[in-house]
């Protein structure tokens, strides 16, 4: 179906938008200099990796707007006129058309919350990421080859602070706990299908050079363009355990994930960060900036 | 060279140095008062970068659009990277980041006024990298050859980037410029306000500056206060009609006879209130800092205790910690 596709990809990019949003508000205000460049270089990444998937969001919607027009409701959005673009998407769309995962939009609290909620959402993105290059969408596999490499060092640099942290001062260890406590219930909703990753992912992921060119989506079998979630959990779960063990840190015992995002239930967080980083699209509907 | 001959002091050897232009380094002998006024100068230009991150960091989470955002991020970055370069510089000169940072803490070292003042709209993004980078490169060309050799190489990396600050800054400003109405209000509203703040950051004027003529002598400083402020004034007032924005004054005019814009009267007496920390924002901006630094500290303890754990279970052997 085209209006999985476009859901999809739009449940992508917010999730790197609105990460990558919770990681600028570090900016200038982090630990030292050193780490305040490297969580803004990440906010940075996640920002970028949000406008391709906004960009072909947008190709999508203009490809086949009769489809998809009924999929945003927002007053707003629905303003537009002619082609939307990637902004029309990122700024005009509510709060209940979000589709990211809940753990993005949880609030930074300190820097070991933010350093958790950046591991366990890259290791599942590496996976997502390496999968999807794979895809039979090329455009969605280019966006996530060129994310790679990215994604990779977000791992490695989150995971070695997860280490530094677990594994630092009795406080740090503490506060790693504490983190884990707050944000591992948010983790069981990345390994849950959404309807529309259900459809996508219903057959084997084949790679095929000549279906899903851009532009032709119509004529592809949607089938098997991306990575059932439910697989990613196994191998995920391990490395967040492998990390957790050189970390020192104690696993939770499996306790109750909460759901929602991706079927657009969200904390309270994500309203308030939407209300700011949206304002100015909003109070000056058809500018240019 | 044979300087046994020779007799010349230290002092003098050092000066002939700086006037055939070659660098000083810092293991060479300098005078304890250049080493000082280096570090006053390196460190507040440090600090500036660091304290500048705050006013515009303040519109990251509110950027009009993606690649708004995604720029004004990068920008802001460089600033660190900036910052870093300089305390970088600063701590050959026997000083070290933590007393530094210390120094802007307490209040003891100061940093650019110009940040002391808030930003009230999306504009003045713009406004502050066409106005207050801008001052900056100005500032900081002619240091680029500055007889400091560590000084001298940061501040040629620090103005390659300065200058596309500055271009990114226009480029927000022509782009409301060519906006709706409001926008447009925009744009003048940031530039009134950010005008006399910028042109005030070449300082006081040379017959009021204390500095400057030792400065000048050492080439740590090469062109002075009111020739650089003369030559921005000169830019920024061809640059404003591409804007179709004004600069709020009305003394502003060209001057045939000198060649140059006559410009008004700077106000003083706000320059050293700003200074000396009545500024709309001084407190606010150091407890900002100091807020950072302070929840960070737990963050600093915990990498430190292990890199040492990682030290021990080595065997003393292998220094490298995960960083
Ligand atoms: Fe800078
Ligand atoms: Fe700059």
């Amino acid at each position: 179906m085209i209006s999985d596709k476009f859901l999809y990809t739009l449940f992508l990019a917010d999730n790197a938008l609105i990460l990558g949003h919770r990681n600028s508000e570090w900016t200038g205000h982090g630990p030292n200099l050193e780490q305040d460049i490297a969580i803004s270089n990440i906010a940075l990444d996640l920002v970028g990796q949000a406008r391709n998937l906004y960009q072909y969001a947008a190709e999508q919607y203009n490809n086949y707007r009769d489809e998809l027009s009924g999929l945003i409701t927002s007053p707003a959005f629905n303003q537009v006129q002619g082609p939307i673009d990637e902004d029309d998407l990122a700024y005009l769309r509510d709060v209940n058309e979000f589709r990211n995962n809940l753990l993005v939009e949880q609030p930074n609290g300190d820097w070991a919350k933010t350093i958790l909620r950046q591991f366990l959402f890259s290791c599942y993105q590496q996976l997502l990421y390496e999968r999807m290059k794979q895809s039979a969408d090329l455009q969605l596999a280019a966006i996530a080859e060129k994310s790679l490499k990215e994604v990779l060092y977000h791992v490695r640099w989150s995971g070695e602070w997860v280490i530094r942290l677990g594994d630092g001062t009795e406080e740090s260890k503490r506060r790693m706990q504490e983190a884990i406590a707050s944000l591992w219930k948010f983790t069981g909703e990345l390994f849950i299908a959404a309807s529309f990753e259900k459809a996508l992912a219903s057959a084997p992921t084949a790679p095929a050079a000549s279906t899903g060119a851009p532009g032709s989506p119509m004529e592809t079998s949607l089938a098997g363009l991306v990575p059932a979630p439910e697989s990613l959990k196994e191998t995920w779960l391990e490395k967040v355990a492998g990390t957790f063990r050189l970390a020192t840190l104690d696993m939770p015992a499996n306790s109750w994930m909460q759901q929602g995002g991706k079927d657009c239930i969200h904390t309270e967080h994500l309203g308030f960060l939407l209300a700011e980083m949206q304002y100015l699209q909003r109070a000056y509907p058809g500018s240019e900036w | 060279m044979n300087t046994e001959s020779v007799a010349v002091t230290p002092e003098e050897h050092f000066q002939d140095k700086v006037n055939r232009e070659v660098k000083i380094e810092p293991r060479d002998w300098m005078p304890e008062k250049y080493r000082q006024t280096l570090i006053r100068q390196i460190s507040q230009h440090a600090h500036s970068e660091i304290v500048g991150m705050l006013p515009e960091g303040n519109w990251i989470t509110r950027a009009p659009s993606l690649r708004r955002k995604a720029t004004l991020i990068a920008k802001v970055q460089d600033e660190a990277g900036h910052g870093l370069y300089l305390y970088s510089a600063a701590e050959t000169l026997g000083i070290s980041r933590a007393e530094m940072i210390d120094q802007l803490h307490s209040g003891k070292a100061k940093y650019s006024s110009i940040f002391n003042y808030p930003t009230l709209n999306w504009a003045d993004i713009g406004a502050i990298g066409w106005l207050v980078d801008g001052a900056a490169i100005m500032n900081q060309v002619p240091l680029c050859r500055t007889s400091y050799g560590p000084y001298a190489r940061a501040m040629v990396r620090i103005c390659k980037e300065e200058s596309f600050h500055q271009r990114q800054g226009f480029e927000i400003l022509l782009t409301l410029s060519k906006g709706t109405e409001a926008q447009r209000r925009m744009c003048q509203d940031a530039i009134n306000r950010w005008w006399w703040p910028s042109i005030m950051m070449f300082g006081p004027s040379d017959d009021a500056s204390p500095h400057t003529a030792q400065s000048m002598k050492w080439k740590i400083k090469r062109i002075s206060n009111d020739e650089l402020r003369q030559k921005f004034v000169d830019v920024i007032a061809e640059q404003v009609k591409i804007l179709g924005m004004t600069l709020p004054d009305e003394a502003l005019a060209w001057n045939e006879a000198r060649g140059h814009y006559d410009f008004g009267t700077i106000n003083w007496e706000e320059f050293w209130n700003v200074i000396s920390g009545n500024g709309p924002c001084n407190r606010e901006r150091i407890a900002a800092r100091i807020a950072a630094h302070e929840e960070g500290a737990w963050v600093r303890e915990a990498a430190s205790a292990f890199a040492e754990k990682q030290r021990q279970r080595s065997g003393g052997k292998d220094e490298k910690a995960v960083a």
